[in-house]
């Protein structure tokens, strides 16, 4: 893979503002950013605008980035993980015609980075940015769906029924059987959904030295994890958290401690598993790294 | 190796040609042109005005023809330019009263100043497909004008019952006061009535409509009368700081509904009647009728502090009302869910796995 290149040859789109937003929008964008990262983990209220993409397709994300990018900026727009996904390459189009920006696949060269339902597996470095999209911001809602009575219940951290739930589960399941959007308690306040990343990720939330940015657009709300803070998946002294593992490694570059996708290979239920995170497996395999690496062939 | 599902640039590229070809259709065919459609699908033209809250019906007509006639991809068209427009500052109220009225009946009273007015409307015809419009005839034969019957305004139907003390007092509005803005705002709750009826008015028509409907099939319970219902031009008026007086910018067609309803009273209030109000760009009564119901059950809950009916609830009406938002969220499930399905899928193994591990150490008891 070389270097970052820009897809649509530079240059932004006749008739509209740096990054499709007007100024105005991306100051007001950016207020909401900054009390976000001021109150880590509690959802602010903004005034999400149209967008020319559909809601639930990453419009929060899409605003947030819209409101951060600079000209020097370098962008990587992962959906499930990969960069090819087609509205990860609808996005990342986007930003390349209104904004003329460099966009990167590569994890490492990347100054922002919006991803939908994963975080990279290469750890994050301070100075990146990491922009989640998010479709439903309230950990609560599932469990009230009226937002008068859940922002009640943040202003009084009053997260008995998250557990409740949690606990509920164990008796009838014997396991907290939340394998995505697992519900987070940020810097020991408030109780935060990661968006919809499988629990796997959640762990890479903590102490991370990237500002982790939420945007929803539909339901108008922007929050946030500042760099290096404490963020706790929920759980029980006797039924600690745990994430997913696979009982294989990686097809393509036998990796064992990524995330990986499930393929189906044929009609006789036959499969195969590879990692979710597109740029980490092509790295490994640039590197030598595959599933018969380290045994003779 | 497994050709992996995930599309490409090219694969989006070729799409969408496609879709531009399918859109043109048979090229045999003459190409609809933009004024065709505001011309002649102009009730089309309003929908796609009001849901996505911007009065241009040749913007509007446009969007029709790029999303080949669906209405809910037009208004998101529409909505995704307005975002892009500055905000250079808000109109003075629309004054209803002084509209020049093209059509304007009432279901209360038999005959009243200004007269029952019938204008172009659907009521009353049979609907029978007019094979003749196939057959691509003759323009149809100008309708007959009579002259205007003063100046052509009519009072409000409802000051009549004004008049007598038996409608509910609306509450006046402060000097300077701005209303809600959900464009420019994020939607909280509890919503006021000016922020719910700016979200009734750019609100799906079916969804309107069917919560409409729900309150007359007893979900929150109205006995809603059609006071007035009238359509036709209204001035709209603009400050400009630096005159600091209201000049006139045009005029734009509106719908105006007023639905009475009857309020039985409290103890601090005589019985009276209340008002459900909707208004909308253009001619569009379904809507303005259903905004009005709506609007009536949303004040019965806020008089009440309680909401019994789908209607009356202000979070599911205003959350669920723009279409836009549901339709891009409904079809966001088209996009690929595999790492969240991947997670659901080792939690059912593993789910399996632990019963059949209990009931293996039954048998074995």
């Amino acid at each position: 893979m070389s270097a970052a290149t820009n897809i649509d040859g530079g240059g932004t789109l006749a008739g509209y503002n740096f990054a499709y937003l007007d100024e105005q929008t991306k100051r007001m964008i950016r207020r909401a950013l900054l009390k976000a990262v001021a109150i880590p983990g509690y959802q602010v209220p903004f005034a999400s605008r149209d967008m020319p993409l559909p809601y639930g397709w990453g419009t929060g994300g899409i605003q947030v980035t819209a409101a951060c990018i600079g000209q020097e900026d370098v962008l990587k727009v992962i959906d499930q993980g990969a960069d090819d996904t087609t509205n990860a390459v609808s996005i990342r189009r986007f930003f390349a015609t209104t904004a003329g920006v460099a966009t990167t696949e590569r994890t490492v060269e990347a100054s922002i980075i919006q991803t939908r339902h994963r975080i990279p597996e290469k750890p994050l470095t301070e100075g990146q940015i990491l922009v989640y999209q998010v479709p439903i911001p309230e950990p609560l809602r599932f469990l009230e769906p009226r937002e008068r009575e859940t922002r009640k219940l943040h202003a009084l951290a009053d997260y008995g029924v998250m557990h409740v739930r949690l606990y509920e589960d164990i008796a009838r399941l014997g396991r907290i059987a939340t394998s995505y959007s697992y519900p987070v308690l940020v810097n020991d306040r408030y109780v935060m959904s990661p968006s919809p990343i499988p629990k796997f990720d959640n762990p890479k939330m903590h102490m991370n030295p990237a500002l982790q940015l939420f945007g929803a657009g539909r339901e108008k709300r922007i929050y946030a994890i500042p760099p290096f803070t404490k963020v706790v998946s929920l759980d029980f002294e006797d039924h600690p958290f745990e994430i997913q593992k696979w009982d294989e490694p990686c097809a393509i570059c036998g990796a064992t401690g990524s995330y990986l996708d499930e393929v189906v290979t044929d009609d006789a239920g036959n499969r195969m598993f590879c990692c979710s995170d597109t740029d980490h497996c092509a790295e490994r395999v640039a590197a030598g790294e595959g599933p018969g690496a380290g045994e003779s062939r | 190796m497994y050709v992996a599902v995930k599309g490409g640039e090219r694969a989006i590229d070729n799409a969408h040609r496609w879709l531009a070809e399918r859109r043109r259709g048979d090229r045999a065919v003459p190409e609809l042109s933009v004024a065709q459609v505001e011309e002649q699908l102009g009730l089309a033209v309003d929908r796609v005005m009001n849901e996505g809250s911007c009065f241009d019906p040749g913007l509007a007509a446009l969007a029709l023809k790029q999303a080949r006639g669906d209405v809910v991809e037009a208004a998101f068209l529409l909505r995704a330019y307005r975002t892009t427009l500055p905000r250079f500052g808000y109109s003075e109220p629309v004054d209803t009263g002084a509209m020049l009225v093209q059509r304007r009946i009432s279901a209360t009273y038999k005959d009243l100043p200004g007269g029952q007015i019938l204008g172009p409307t659907f009521d009353y015809t049979h609907r029978l497909l007019d094979f003749c419009l196939m057959a691509e005839g003759e323009a149809p034969a100008p309708a007959p004008e009579a002259p205007p019957e003063g100046d052509g305004t009519s009072p409000h139907v409802l000051s009549i019952l004004d008049r007598e003390g038996l409608m509910q007092q609306e509450e006046p509005g402060t000097a300077g006061e701005r209303t809600a803005d959900l464009t420019r705002e994020p939607l909280l709750f509890p919503a006021d009535r000016d922020l719910w009826l700016q979200g009734l008015s750019r609100g799906d028509e079916g969804f309107l409509l069917a919560l409409g409907y729900s309150t007359q099939r007893g979900f929150g319970s109205t006995h809603p009368f059609v006071g007035e219902l009238r359509m036709g031009e209204v001035a709209v008026e603009f400050v400009p700081e630096e005159l600091g007086f209201a000049v006139e910018l045009g005029t734009v067609p509106v719908t105006e509904c007023e639905m009475v309803n009857q309020f039985t009273g409290s103890r601090s209030e005589p019985p009276q009647f209340t008002r459900g109000y909707g208004l909308a760009f253009g001619h569009a009564e379904r809507r303005a009728m259903s905004m009005a119901l709506v609007d009536r059950a949303l004040r019965e809950a806020q008089a009440t502090g309680e909401a019994t009916a789908p209607a009356q609830d202000q979070e599911f009406v205003l959350y669920h009302a723009d279409n836009v938002q549901a339709s891009g969220f409904v079809e966001h499930l088209k996009l690929p869910h595999y790492v969240d399905f991947q997670g659901e899928l080792e939690n059912i193994r593993r789910l399996r796995a632990m019963t059949a591990g209990e009931s293996n150490a039954e048998a074995a008891q």
